[in-house]
């Protein structure tokens, strides 16, 4: 199953832990929110939905 | 609609919570959430208790059968929750000044006892609700508003303190080692007598800013630098390891639990009738 990053503004704080320790740059934080800048290199490791203190990113399985 | 694990878990409809942005208290409370999931408990049948200040909010948000009571007495209410229902897997979410400092003895005496139930303190080395006191986990010399030169108490090691009073699972995580987390929750949850987990959190708004820590980001940094695994630390030379916080777990053993020895007088004086 193919998984989609998926991100709520609303719930994000734009704390920055999650552009932070992605290790492949694929977020960044503008206006004290985070953006995805670089899907095409995320690579569905899935950190940044273990570390984001509001639950405001995450993967989700896209049914095929 | 959030992640799915949670929508099973959280009560979505007080979602964003109120803890502050970078606070590591949001990632631990998903490693718990994480880790009853993994487990495959019944929700029905567990049992979140809380004390109060940020930390204790947890049981606001958690979707489980709740408990949010007062200052220092997480750990009463959950020996009275097992005791009436020994079924219930119990977990009590507190403070650094929640469970050692007001309720200290509180804590002791349940390790005392090894009750099934898990402590899980959200550490923070602060009192972040009432805005920057010291706490009995605030490092010697570190700042907070009661201690504006520098602290000068010696500050407690929580899963020492859990294991010589009777606990018979110890450890430690962090905010920013989160299957690491995830895994000693999990070992912790399934042990049959009192479990303290130390999660080590964030908290960027008093503990940070009153010591200069700068920033969440360089705090999560610090945690990822200067944490180890205590299986990890076996293997280093001691001045590698100056300076540095061991996490993993750390004791665990097998001890009567509270509840069973309790039905056991039971029995013994002629059942329950
Ligand atoms: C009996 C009583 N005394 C004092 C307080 C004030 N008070 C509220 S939260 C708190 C400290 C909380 O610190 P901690 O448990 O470390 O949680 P944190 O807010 O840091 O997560 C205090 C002293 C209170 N609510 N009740
Ligand atoms: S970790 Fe979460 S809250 Fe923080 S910037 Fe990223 S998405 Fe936003
Ligand atoms: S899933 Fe991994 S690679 Fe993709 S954005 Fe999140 S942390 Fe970065
Ligand atoms: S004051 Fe500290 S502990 Fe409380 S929500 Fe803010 S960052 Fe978290």
């Amino acid at each position: 199953m193919e998984k989609k990053l998926v991100l709520n503004s609303k719930w994000c704080k734009g704390c920055g832990i999650c552009a932070e320790f992605c290790p492949k740059d694929v977020l960044a934080i503008d206006h004290e929110h985070c953006y995805v800048v670089n899907e095409k290199d995320c690579i569905k490791c899935g950190l940044c939905e273990l570390r984001c203190p509001d639950y405001a990113i995450w993967l989700e399985e896209e049914d095929k | 609609m959030p992640s799915k694990l949670i929508e099973s878990t959280m009560r979505t409809e007080n979602l964003p919570h109120i803890w502050c942005p970078g606070c590591g208290h949001g990632i631990l409370m998903r490693d718990v959430a994480q880790a009853i999931d993994n487990l495959g408990l019944d929700h029905d049948k567990v049992v979140i208790v809380s004390g109060i200040g940020c930390s204790s909010r947890a049981a606001g948000y958690m979707d489980f059968n709740t408990l949010h009571t007062t200052h220092g007495r997480a750990i009463a209410f959950a020996t009275g929750v097992k005791l009436a229902n020994p079924e219930l897997t119990v977990i009590v979410i507190t403070g650094d000044g929640d469970a050692a400092a007001i309720g200290g003895n509180h804590f002791i005496h349940a390790c005392r006892r090894n009750i099934d139930i898990t402590v899980v303190v959200f550490n923070n080395n602060i009192y972040g609700m009432t805005g920057g006191q010291y706490s009995p986990t605030t490092p010697t010399g570190e700042k907070g508003t009661t201690a504006p030169y520098g602290n000068i108490d010696y500050d407690f090691d929580l899963p020492e303190l859990a294991k010589a009073a009777g606990a018979t699972f110890t450890g430690r995580c962090t905010a920013y080692h989160v299957p690491q987390a995830i895994k000693l929750l999990e070992a912790a949850i399934q042990n049959k007598g009192l479990s303290m987990v130390e999660g080590l959190s964030v908290c960027p708004t008093y503990y940070g800013r009153k010591n200069k820590k700068g920033g969440v980001i360089k705090m999560y940094n610090w945690q990822k630098n200067n944490c180890i695994d205590v299986k990890k630390a076996e293997k280093m030379d001691p001045e590698e390891l100056e300076g540095k916080i061991l996490m993993g777990e750390f004791y665990h053993k097998e001890k009567p639990e509270y509840c069973e020895q309790y039905e056991a007088i039971i029995e013994k004086c002629g059942g329950n009738k």
